[in-house]
C-alpha cells in the first residue's frame, strides 16, 4: 500500500516538516524534526531507487489525476539517482548543520533556518521527481527562494549582497526557463514531458520550439553555473553559512544539470539538440574554457571557500563537456561525475566548515600547521582533495577515467588533454593548501586563535560518513558506473 | 599463497607505530623490524611458490567496468618484492642509529609514511595489470611526499613541491593518457605474455608516441628532462634517500617500464618496429649527461643522486632495447644497483651523523677516522661501476650483451663511456679519504657511526660481494619470465 505512494511521500514529508518547524520554534526540536524528516526522505528515496532498479520506470499520477490533466511524477533510473543523491547529501549536512547554526545564526531565527532548509529540499527533490515541465519551474522557484533565504543567514553582512546577487541572476535564469516552457507549451500544447517529447518531432520546424530551446539553454546555464554565467556562484558559496554552502555545492547545481539533461536528451531528443541545434558547438567551448580557466583562477584564491567555488565551476565544466560528447560513454561519465563530485565537494566544504567553525575564517594564511591542532579535519580535507584531483582509488579518478576514455572513443583528443591539464592545476591548488596545513611552521604573527582544537563530534561524524561513502564509490567504481550507464541509456533512448 | 598478504605487515604495523609513538620508541622500532621480517618471510614463500611454477594470485576488485585491481606474482615482481622487503629491514635498523643520532623531529610520522610507502611498493611489485600498477605508482608518490618534506623548512618544502609537481604532472599528464589510450586500443590492461598491443592494429607512429608518453610520464624513472625532482628530494633524511630514492621509488619507475615493455607492448613490438629509436637517444643522453653532472658535484648526496639518474637510465635503455638478454639485465640491475647505491647512501649518512660533513672536499684523510664505513663505500662504488668483486658487473654485462643482440653497438659505447665516468666520479672519494692527509688541526680519533647504522652498512656491502659470487639464484628466477 505505502509502497505505491512513495513518490508522493518523497515530497510531502519535507514539505510538511517546514511549517512544523515554524509552529514549534524551539531550535533543538526543529533540528530534530529536520533530521527525522530527512532520514525518512532518504529511506523513501532508497526504496524508490530499489524499486526503479527492479521494476523499471515508475509513473505516479499525483492526486489520482491522470497525466494530461494532472501532474505526473515520472521516475526512471536518472531521477532515482538524483533523488538518492540529494536526500543523502541533505541528510548528512543537516546533521552537521546543528553546531554551525548554533554558533553563527541569530538565536531567535533557527526555526526559520530549518524551515527554509526543508523547503529547499522539497524543491530540489520535486525538480528531480516530476514529469511535468511547468512543475519543474514551480519546484525550481521553491528551492531558489528558500536558498536565497538560507544564504542570507550568513553571519557576515556580505552574505546579504551575495544572496541578492544570486537572487537577481537566479530570477533571470528562472524566468528564461519559464519563457522556454511557455513557448514549448505554445508549440506543442502539452506540459507533460512525455507528451512534449512525443510532439517535438512534428513541431521541430516551428520557430517557437527554436526560441524555447534558446531560452532554456541560457536559463539552465545560469542555474547550473556554467562558465561564463557562473558569476553568482563564488560569492554565494563564500558568504553563505557553512552548512548551506556544503548543501548548495552538492545539490543545487547538480539538480540544474539534471534538468538540462532531461530537457536536451529526453524532451528535445539527442538528434535535435546535438544534431539539429548544434548544442555542442555552444556548450563545449564554454565547458572547456570553464574547466581550464576556473581551475587556473582557483589557484590564486586565498579564501578556501572561494577556491573551492571556482573549482566547482571547473567541475561543472567537466560534466557539461561529458554531456556534449552525446554518446553513451560520455553521458555515463557525466552522470558519474555528478554523483562523485556532489559527494566530494560536499565533503570538502564540510571540512572547510570545520576549519571556519574553529578558526573563524578560511584564509589560507592562517592555516599554518593546522594538522597538529585539527588532525581529523585536515585528513578529511586531504582525502577529499585527492578525490578532486582524481588520484586513483578516489571517486574522482573513476569519473576522470571515464570522461577521458569517452572523449578518446569519440576521437576528441583535445578534451582529454585539457581535462588532464586542468587536473594538474587542481594538484597545485589543493597541494598548496595541504602543504600549508601540514608543513608550514606556525609563525609568530599567526592569526590563529588560542586554544584551537578539533571540531565537535557532531560535525566530524557526518563528514566522515560522507568520506566513507566517497571512498566506497572510489573503490567499487563499477557499481556507480553501471547505475549511471543505465541512466544514460534511458536518457539517450528517450521516452518509451 | 595470496600476494595480498604482502600488503598486510607494512599496513598492520602502522597502528602499532602510532600507538607506541615517541615515548616507547624501542618498541616502535622493534615492531617495524618484526613486520619487515614477516614481510620478508611472506615474499620468500611467494618466491618458492613462483619457482615451483604455482599460480600466485589474488582475487579482483572491480574498479571500473572492465578494469579491476588485482595482484599476482611473476618473476620480475618477486625479485622486486624480495629486494624491497629485505632492504626495508636493513634500512629500519640503519634509521634507528641515524634518526636518533641526528635528533630528527616527528619520527613517528616518518616511520608511518615509510611503512605505507613499502605497502604501496608491494602493490606495485605484484600488480597484475597496468591499472593496479598505476594506482600503486600514484600511492607511492603521495605516501613519500611527507618523507621528502620531513624537515619542514623552506628548502624541504620547496623540494617537496618540485617532487609532487614533476611526478604528478608526469603521471597524470603523460602516463595516465597512455594508460587510457592502451585501454581503449587493446580493450584490456592486463599484463599478458607477449603483450596486449600486438593485435590492436596501432600504427608504428602511435606505438612510438605511446612509448614516449610512458618513458617520460613515468617520472620516477628520472629520464631527462623529468629528473629534476631526484636531486632536489635529497634534502630528505638519509634513510629516505637511501631506501626510497635509490631503491623503492626510482626502482618502481624503471620496474614499471620493464613490465610494460615485457607484458604490455611485448618485446617483439618494441625491438622490431624500431619505435624505440626515437626515445633511446634521450635516454643515452641522460646516461652520459648525468654522469658528467655528478662529476661536478661536491656535495656527496648530490653526486650520488646524479649517479642514480644515470644508472636508472641504464635500466630504461635495457627495457627499450627489448631483447630477452637486455630486459633480464635490466631487471637484474634493479637489484645490483640497489645494493650498491644503498651502501653508498648509508655511508654518506653515516659520515654526516658522525663527522657532520657533507662535502666531498672535506673528506680528505677521513678514511682513518671511519675505516669500516670507507671500505664499505669502496665496495659499493665498485658495485655501481661494475667491477669485480662487486655485484654490478653481471647486470652490466647482460645489458651490454643485450645491446649487441639488438645489433647496435652505439649503445654499448654509451655504456662503456659512462662506466669510465663512473670510475672518475666515484673512486676518488674513498681514495681521497684513505690516502690524502687530513686538513691540519682536525681530530684523528676513530669515530664510526652508531652501531645500528654501521651494522646495516656492513650487511649491504657484504651482500654486494655475495651477489658477485652467487648471482645464480637471481638469474634462474629471471629465467622463468615468459617472453612470447
Amino acid at each position: 500500500m505505502i509502497a505505491d505512494q512513495l513518490p508522493a511521500l518523497q515530497i510531502v514529508i519535507p514539505m510538511l516538516a517546514a511549517p512544523l518547524c515554524v509552529l514549534i520554534r524551539r531550535s533543538f526540536v526543529c533540528w530534530c524534526i529536520a533530521v527525522l524528516a530527512n532520514v525518512l526522505v532518504l529511506a523513501t528515496s532508497w526504496a524508490i531507487f530499489k524499486q526503479v532498479q527492479s521494476e523499471g520506470v515508475i509513473r505516479y499520477a499525483l492526486g489520482g489525476w491522470a497525466a494530461p490533466t494532472g501532474i505526473e511524477y515520472y521516475i526512471d533510473s536518472m531521477n532515482a539517482i538524483m533523488l538518492l543523491l540529494v536526500s543523502f547529501i541533505s541528510c548528512v549536512v543537516v546533521v552537521y548543520a546543528h553546531e554551525t547554526v548554533r554558533k553563527s545564526v541569530q538565536t531567535g531565527k533557527h526555526y526559520l533556518f530549518y524551515a527554509a532548509w526543508m523547503l529547499c529540499l522539497t524543491g530540489l527533490l520535486g525538480i528531480s521527481i516530476t514529469g511535468d515541465a511547468f512543475n519543474v519551474f514551480v519546484f525550481l522557484e521553491i528551492s531558489s527562494l528558500s536558498m536565497y533565504m538560507l544564504i542570507a543567514f550568513g553571519s557576515d553582512r556580505r552574505a546579504l549582497s551575495a544572496s541578492f546577487r544570486y537572487l537577481i541572476m537566479g530570477s533571470i535564469g528562472a524566468s528564461f526557463i519559464l519563457i522556454g516552457i511557455g513557448f514549448l507549451y505554445a508549440a506543442t500544447g502539452a506540459l507533460n514531458m512525455v507528451d512534449i517529447a512525443s510532439r517535438i518531432p512534428d513541431a521541430q520546424s516551428q520557430r517557437a520550439v527554436l526560441v524555447a530551446f534558446s531560452f532554456l539553454t541560457i536559463g539552465l546555464m545560469i542555474k547550473s553555473a556554467v562558465f561564463p554565467l557562473h558569476g553568482w556562484l563564488a560569492n554565494a558559496y563564500q558568504h553563505a553559512p557553512i552548512a548551506v554552502t556544503a548543501f548548495l555545492a552538492g545539490t543545487a547545481t547538480k539538480v540544474s544539470l539534471y534538468v538540462l539533461l532531461r530537457f536536451f536528451f529526453s524532451i528535445f531528443g539527442t538528434n535535435y539538440s546535438f544534431g539539429g541545434m548544434l548544442l555542442n558547438v555552444v556548450l563545449l567551448p564554454a565547458a572547456v574554457a570553464g574547466f581550464v580557466l576556473m581551475s587556473l583562477v582557483a589557484i590564486f584564491q586565498s579564501d578556501l571557500r572561494r577556491m573551492l567555488a571556482y573549482s566547482s565551476v571547473a567541475q561543472i565544466g567537466y560534466i557539461i563537456a561529458a554531456f556534449c560528447l552525446a554518446s553513451q560513454a560520455g553521458l555515463t561519465a557525466g552522470i558519474v561525475h555528478i554523483i562523485n563530485h556532489g559527494i566530494i565537494k560536499t565533503a570538502l566544504f564540510m571540512s572547510v566548515g570545520c576549519i571556519i567553525y574553529r578558526v573563524g575564517h578560511a584564509h589560507s594564511d592562517s592555516l599554518d600547521n593546522l594538522f597538529k591542532k585539527m588532525p581529523f579535519t585536515v585528513c578529511a580535507f586531504i582525502f577529499s582533495g585527492l578525490g578532486l584531483i582524481g588520484v586513483p582509488l578516489t571517486a574522482g579518478f573513476i569519473s576522470k577515467f571515464s570522461l577521458i576514455s569517452a572523449s578518446m572513443e569519440r576521437g576528441w583528443w583535445m578534451i582529454g588533454v585539457l581535462v588532464l591539464l586542468s587536473s594538474l592545476f587542481a594538484i597545485v591548488y589543493v597541494g598548496r593548501v595541504v602543504e600549508i596545513m601540514l608543513f608550514r611552521k606556525a609563525r609568530t604573527d599567526n592569526p590563529q586563535p588560542t586554544g584551537l582544537r578539533e571540531a565537535p563530534l557532531l560535525m566530524l561524524v557526518p563528514m566522515y560518513v560522507l568520506l566513507a561513502v566517497s571512498v566506497w564509490v572510489g573503490i567499487s567504481g563499477s557499481a556507480t558506473l553501471s547505475v549511471a550507464s543505465d541512466a544514460a541509456a534511458a536518457l539517450l533512448g528517450g521516452y518509451q | 599463497m595470496n600476494p595480498l598478504w604482502a600488503l598486510v605487515p607494512p599496513l598492520l604495523v602502522i597502528p602499532f607505530i602510532i600507538f607506541f609513538g615517541e615515548r616507547r620508541r624501542n618498541l616502535r622500532e622493534a615492531s617495524i623490524i618484526i613486520a619487515g621480517i614477516v614481510l620478508l618471510g611472506i615474499n620468500d614463500r611467494i618466491y618458492s611458490a613462483v619457482k615451483a611454477g604455482e599460480l600466485v594470485e589474488s582475487g579482483e576488485l572491480s574498479l571500473l567496468a572492465n578494469f579491476s585491481l588485482r595482484l599476482s606474482a611473476e618473476p620480475m615482481g618477486v625479485l622486486f618484492g624480495l629486494l624491497a622487503s629485505f632492504l626495508w629491514v636493513v634500512t629500519t635498523v640503519y634509521s634507528i642509529g641515524y634518526m636518533r643520532g641526528h635528533d630528527e623531529q616527528n619520527q613517528t610520522r616518518f616511520y608511518c609514511c615509510f611503512a605505507l610507502a613499502i605497502a604501496c611498493v608491494m602493490g606495485a611489485a605484484y600488480a597484475d595489470n597496468l591499472l593496479t600498477l598505476f594506482v600503486a605508482y600514484e600511492a607511492i608518490t603521495l605516501s613519500t611526499f611527507p618523507l621528502v618534506t620531513h624537515a619542514g623548512n623552506d628548502a624541504s618544502r620547496k623540494a617537496g613541491r618540485l617532487y609532487l609537481l614533476l611526478l604528478m604532472c608526469g603521471s597524470i599528464g603523460l602516463f595516465l593518457p597512455a594508460v587510457i589510450w592502451i585501454a581503449t586500443a587493446a580493450g584490456t590492461l592486463d599484463f599478458r605474455v607477449g603483450g596486449i598491443l600486438s593485435d590492436s592494429g596501432m600504427s608504428q607512429l602511435s606505438v612510438g608516441v605511446l612509448l614516449g608518453l610512458c618513458v617520460f610520464g613515468v617520472g620516477k624513472a628520472a629520464v631527462m628532462p623529468m629528473h629534476r625532482w631526484l636531486p632536489a628530494a635529497m634534502v630528505a633524511p638519509t634513510p629516505v634517500s637511501a631506501l626510497l630514492h635509490a631503491v623503492a621509488v626510482v626502482k618502481t619507475g624503471v620496474f614499471t617500464l620493464l613490465k610494460m615493455v615485457t607484458y604490455t607492448f611485448g618485446i617483439d613490438m618494441v625491438s622490431t618496429s624500431g619505435v624505440a629509436n626515437v626515445v633511446l637517444p634521450v635516454v643515452a643522453f641522460t646516461v652520459i649527461a648525468s654522469s658528467i653532472i655528478a662529476f661536478t658535484k661536491d656535495n656527496l648526496k648530490a653526486r650520488l643522486a646524479y649517479s642514480t639518474i644515470s644508472q636508472l637510465s641504464y635500466i630504461v635503455m635495457a627495457a627499450l632495447l627489448a631483447t630477452t638478454m637486455s630486459v633480464t639485465g635490466g631487471a637484474l640491475h634493479i637489484v645490483m644497483h640497489a645494493f650498491g647505491k644503498i651502501t653508498l647512501f648509508f655511508c654518506a649518512g653515516a659520515i654526516m651523523v658522525s663527522l657532520h660533513k657533507t662535502q666531498i672536499s672535506d673528506l680528505d684523510g677521513m678514511g682513518r677516522r671511519m675505516p669500516v664505513t670507507m671500505v664499505c663505500f669502496f665496495i659499493g662504488a665498485l658495485g655501481i661501476i661494475g667491477l669485480p668483486p662487486a655485484s654490478g658487473v653481471w647486470s652490466k654485462l647482460l645489458i651490454a650483451g643485450g645491446s649487441l643482440e639488438a645489433g647496435n653497438a652505439i649503445w654499448l659505447a654509451v655504456l662503456m663511456l659512462s662506466t669510465i665516468l663512473n670510475i672518475a666520479y666515484l673512486l676518488p672519494i674513498p681514495l681521497r679519504a684513505f690516502f690524502k692527509p687530513a686538513a691540519p688541526g682536525q681530530s684523528v680519533d676513530v669515530c664510526e657511526a652508531p652501531f645500528a647504522s654501521l651494522w646495516a652498512i656492513v650487511v649491504t656491502a657484504t651482500v654486494c660481494v655475495l651477489l658477485f659470487v652467487f648471482p645464480q639464484p637471481l638469474i634462474e628466477l629471471l629465467g622463468l619470465i615468459q617472453w612470447r
